[in-house]
């Protein structure tokens, strides 16, 4: 009896009041980054409006590791823009340029094609098989904005999980320690 | 409450919010810049113009392409793409945009530039709507910054007229 009396003090020795307001900062700081992308997402009308340049397909424009600010407006896609793109069958978007543009005079609708401006051809071989154009709804964006650098981050993670275990563990620890 | 831990993150903190600042104002003292680009365009000759196999037709031209952009630079400038770009209208489309050539400029020294060159990609429309058709030359550009917003505009070129004839 006496062991378990014990091991009933310690547990109440831990103070309830501290661990609830820790979990309760934890889940303000995931909420907030939750709150902020869904905001970003409404005002830009992208589904992702931030994302990395992962090739070298754009050099010396974007190289790998840069991030890129996305914009999906209403407005008629045009030659010269930078696009993100989805190619069925393929999983990662694409960042290239569109160099040639069809719109159509009774429906309006549009056919792109986009090359990289490091790359030597058009895209027609990464476009799915037989598939000769873009149409607009396989576009996710236009590239607005630019940030060097700082996609590092989110490319060492995904290449390298465990970074982002200790990374996360790390983070963690210190919030649950912290005793302000 | 002065920990080791507690410096290092208002430091850090610190540190990328001045960055973050500091980017933001680099961006926007770029619109303190009101570029004036001059560019001139000729056809010089019409190499050859015929209709595909599969019906669409197909030009190529010869080009000479003149233009001064060295006021598009400012120090937040990594690159200028420039780029030529046929536009008409058919009874098919609306807009048909043929992107015939294009360059990178990688600095103001570069950005007054002549050349003389067939369209590096290919003059193809959709369908057979080229016979006769009056065209823009576009020469457009897009300026890609150190960091933050990118600018692009053009210089529309009118008057440029394809032959009756296939040859």
């Amino acid at each position: 009896m006496g062991w378990i009396g014990e091991t009933v003090d310690s547990i109440k020795s831990i103070q309830i009041r501290q661990l609830l307001n820790q979990v309760i900062s934890l889940g303000m700081i995931v909420t907030s980054a939750l709150i902020i992308w869904k905001a970003l997402m409404c005002i830009t009308g992208s589904e992702s409006p931030v994302v990395v340049v992962l090739s070298g397909s754009m050099e010396p424009g974007f190289k790998r590791g840069d991030i890129l600010f996305l914009h999906m407006s209403k407005d008629p896609i045009r030659a010269g823009e930078i696009v993100v793109f989805n190619v069925d069958g393929r999983e990662i978007p694409i960042v290239h340029r569109v160099i040639k543009v069809h719109e159509r005079q009774d429906t309006g609708e549009v056919d792109v094609l986009t090359k990289g401006d490091n790359n030597y051809g058009d895209d027609r071989l990464l476009y799915a098989q037989g598939q000769d154009w873009l149409q607009r709804h396989h576009i996710m964006g236009r590239a607005v904005g630019f940030l060097p650098y700082v996609g590092w981050v989110t490319i060492i993670m995904t290449e390298k999980p465990i970074i982002k275990y200790i990374l996360i563990g790390a983070l963690g620890l210190l919030v649950i320690t912290s005793k302000d | 409450m002065h920990s080791f831990g507690y410096r290092a993150n208002a430091l850090l903190t610190f540190a990328v919010t001045i960055l973050a600042i500091m980017c933001a104002l680099v961006s926007l003292s770029d619109n303190l810049n009101t570029p004036s680009p001059s560019a001139q365009i000729q056809v010089l000759n019409i190499n050859w113009f015929q209709k595909q196999p599969h019906g669409n037709d197909e030009v190529s031209l010869t080009m000479n392409i003149t233009a001064d952009l060295q006021s598009l630079f400012t120090w937040n400038t990594k690159q200028v793409f420039v780029f030529v770009a046929a536009e008409y209208e058919t009874a098919k489309n609306s807009l048909n945009q043929v992107s015939l050539w294009d360059a990178i400029i990688p600095a103001k020294e570069h950005a007054n530039f002549w050349i003389q060159t067939a369209n590096k990609y290919r003059f193809v429309d959709q369908g057979s709507g080229l016979r006769g058709k009056k065209f823009n030359l576009t020469l457009h550009w897009h300026v890609m910054p150190k960091t933050g917003k990118m600018f692009a505009d053009k210089l529309v070129m009118s008057g440029y007229r394809l032959p009756e004839e296939y040859r």
